[in-house]
């Protein structure tokens, strides 16, 4: 096995087990501040156990979503130091502003928030997990800049055998940043609103503090709702029409599209073949991808056929992690919107299959998040920034495989049983439910 | 002072700002190790636990902060010293997690398990420190073109371990005077004895450290002695050092900590001072070295990146001051409790 891949692997297992836990923190961040902020104005203390309950649940997942996170910041260095020398100009920066604008507010309050219920007033203990909550989001921004930046490079200019800085606005700004950022922190509020409905509909199920349960459900299906229908509508929609005219490569892999087409099909089902590349059991609707991505059923989209072998990526995982993260998003807003209306109709808590539902669904929009992010990055390869530098030419040379071997077993150990742990502290802590939650 | 020169001294507060901060989590943690009994432990958790996840992003934007000011050091160090990072990080995740861990599962054998996790995991970055900065300034093998020759055996020498060990018994040092005022009792008395044993022995090593330096490294002594900063450095270093026994004699441990804080100011910035403008020297030839100059990045991103600083890092200061403020004083073990 040779240094290029191994370092991959541990990149793409590293991040994907990282990112499993920022959404969660986002999602629960912001309903947090929902229950307490309710808990706050009505005095009421039942909504101050549940924001004790959830709170709690926040701190473990934030720390591991910290621990996990670290390694991230040093592997840009460890592991693809070409990389790191060629960006470094411009890359550098959002990092380095996620710490100061956003990670040092997020674990200060934090801190704040879970040990000074008695230390500061009401006000401020409500302000801290706002903080908290603000921080997330603006971590996740600078995340995104960074990403994006590799994606739709912007602000740019080569020189000296690296992109230099032209302009900041543009760089930060680049063609994808703004639609990629909605999207994914919106992924994050649906995570989390799935996060809560689970365990509530959990506890309503084992009939542990019902009441209280009950209420959280309210407010996280009413937020899954909202979040699951604009993930598809502006902000799924709109990234994919974004793809389509910044990285037409992408757009065909994701799309299915193999050869340039107008009237090109929206492929709503197909298993894909790989040699050679082809769909086979095709359910589409002609016409509809090219009026989706230009608004006209006519327009010509390029397809895959149209691009030099060496510039095309995987092409089997980038549509299969895109449909079954479109599959996902469906079901988002059909499963809350049934409950919603179940909601209404006064008949929620006693649909017990849909219940038993949400529970089973907690891991959903982790999945869809991960799917997602398959969909995106692999879909740019064979670049690690999209037009200027293969990932086959970015990663470390001094490095070599035993090394990288040695870590990707510490890791995936180390990573393994911090899973496990998470789980199973998961469940016992909504096993003990609210009742005895500690701050 | 020219862009690069203000990004070099920034990164430095940064680094020092890290290990003033998380020195003594890293303290408290290796003192965690002795503690008799569940009750002492919790209180080893307790004193640090609203604080150290704030303080260990000195070192995420320090670390962020080297990637957008200077990326060739970032890209070479971070390359070059792969597996004592891997190590590092490894640590700091075990560290990170024990918090939140340990806390949740009521059987004694769960809570030693952690305890351990805790333990070394600040034990270990308490030494890896050292080594990194032994490895600095002694220089490291790094060619013509800016590569790292070295191995991870090669990072071992005896000189940087030696240094490992004086940041070991400093940082420990730091975390006893700050636990000291985070209790009271027995435990503070123990730390008040454990934080002056360790006050001799920092004693001992720092003056072992300087000479072996000087016979090490005597390019770091060229330039910084013309600078008036090394002296003024290293009379506030030697007015901590001396006054910060009869500090804890006497009580006073809220000074105490102020000296040791102090003390390991000093001591970096007297540090950055000898290597300036030198960010990593070449062991190999001191022209090959990588500086502020030839590793950085361009005028207009260092440029933005001051202007994030500028904005960021005083309402930073800010915040934290007022979080640790609403932490002053001893550790109440209460419900909320780790």
């Amino acid at each position: 096995m040779d240094a290029l891949f191994l370092a991959r692997l541990q990149f793409a297992f590293t991040i994907g087990f990282h990112f499993l836990f920022p959404p969660i923190s986002i999602g629960l961040a912001w309903l947090l501040v929902i229950m307490e902020g309710l808990g706050w104005r009505k005095g009421d203390e039942g909504y101050v156990r549940m924001g004790k309950f959830f709170g709690n649940l926040l701190a473990l997942t934030f720390a591991v979503g910290v621990a996990t996170g670290i390694v991230m910041e040093f592997q840009f260095g460890t592991n693809w130091a070409l990389y790191s020398k060629f960006v470094g100009d411009i890359f550098g920066a959002p990092l380095a502003a996620e710490g100061i604008f956003a990670f040092f507010l997020e674990s200060g309050f934090l801190g704040l928030y879970l040990f000074g219920r008695n230390k500061v007033s009401k006000a401020v203990h409500w302000f801290s997990i706002l903080m908290v909550a603000v921080g997330a989001t603006i971590s996740a921004f600078w995340i995104i800049v960074a990403n994006s930046w590799q994606q739709t490079p912007a602000g740019y200019v080569l020189r000296n055998g690296r992109a230099e800085l032209t302009s900041f606005y543009d760089a930060v700004f680049n063609p994808s940043t703004v639609i990629r950022y909605l999207h994914t922190v919106d992924a994050a509020l649906i995570a989390g609103a799935f996060f809560v409905a689970g365990i509530a509909a959990y506890l309503i199920l084992k009939g542990k503090e019902v009441e209280l349960a009950k209420r959280a459900m309210k407010i996280a299906v009413i937020l899954g709702l909202i979040t699951s229908l604009l993930e598809l509508m502006p902000f799924g929609h709109e990234h994919a029409r974004q793809v389509a005219r910044t990285q037409p490569e992408k757009f065909a892999a994701i799309e299915g599209l193999y050869t340039t087409q107008s009237g090109a099909p929206l492929v709503f089902f197909a298993i894909p073949v790989v040699k050679p590349p082809e769909l086979k059991a095709k359910i589409e609707l002609s016409g509809l991808l090219s009026w989706m991505a230009f608004g006209d059923v006519n327009a010509q989209i390029k397809g895959i056929n149209e691009f030099p072998a060496e510039n095309i990526p995987p092409l089997w995982l980038t549509f299969v992690s895109f449909h079954n993260m479109v599959v996902l998003g469906l079901y988002f807003i059909g499963v809350t919107l049934y409950a919603y209306i179940q909601l209404r109709r006064k008949k929620l808590f006693e649909t017990t299959w849909l219940l038993r539902l949400f529970i089973w669904s907690i891991p959903l929009p982790l999945a869809a998040c991960q799917l997602g992010w398959i969909a995106a990055e692999v879909g740019r390869q064979p670049w690690i920034v999209y037009g200027l530098l293969r990932t086959s030419e970015a990663h470390s040379a001094n490095v070599t495989a035993e090394e990288i071997l040695f870590s990707i077993i510490l890791f995936g150990l180390v990573y393994l049983l911090l899973g496990i742990l998470y789980i199973y502290i998961l469940v016992r802590e909504v096993n003990h439910g609210p009742q005895s939650a500690k701050a | 002072m020219d862009l690069n020169s203000i990004w070099f001294w920034l990164i430095a507060v940064l680094i020092i700002g890290y290990a003033i901060l998380d020195g003594f989590d890293f303290g408290v943690g290796v003192l965690s190790l002795f503690g008799r009994d569940e009750k002492e432990r919790r209180i080893h958790f307790n004193a640090i636990g609203p604080v150290w996840d704030g303080n260990e992003v000195w070192l995420i934007t320090g670390g962020g902060a080297l990637f957008a000011a200077f990326p060739i050091v970032y890209a070479t160090v971070f390359s070059g010293f792969y597996l004592a990072l891997m190590l590092l990080l490894t640590a700091l995740i075990f560290r990170a997690v024990s918090f939140e861990f340990r806390n949740k599962v009521e059987s004694p054998g769960w809570r030693r398990a952690w305890d351990f996790a805790f333990g070394f995991g600040s034990l270990l970055p308490a030494v890896l420190f050292g080594i990194a900065v032994g490895n600095i300034l002694r220089g490291v093998p790094i060619d013509a073109s800016g590569n790292f020759l070295g191995t991870f055996l090669g990072l071992l020498n005896p000189y940087s371990i030696g240094v490992g060990l004086l940041s070991l018994v400093l940082f420990t040092m730091h975390g006893s005077i700050y636990l000291a005022t985070k209790s009271d009792g027995e435990l503070r008395d123990r730390c008040q004895t454990w934080a002056s044993h360790l006050w001799m022995e920092y004693l001992i090593l720092y003056v072992i450290i300087t000479v072996w330096t000087w016979l090490a490294s005597p390019f770091l002594f060229e330039k910084s002695m013309s600078s008036p900063f090394f002296y003024i450095f290293m009379i506030v270093l030697f007015g901590a050092i001396v006054y910060l026994p009869v500090l804890l004699k006497a009580g006073k441990f809220n000074r105490a900590f102020f000296a040791s804080s102090l003390a390991i100011a000093m001591m970096l910035g007297q540090m950055a001072l000898s290597l300036y403008p030198r960010l990593v020297p070449s062991s190999i030839d001191l022209h090959y070295s990588l500086t502020i100059y030839n590793a950085s990045s361009s005028p207009l991103t260092l440029q933005t990146m001051l202007v994030i600083a500028l904005i960021g890092v005083p309402i930073v200061i800010a915040y934290s001051i007022f979080i640790h403020y609403v932490f002053r004083g001893k550790v109440e073990i209460t419900e909320e409790s780790y």
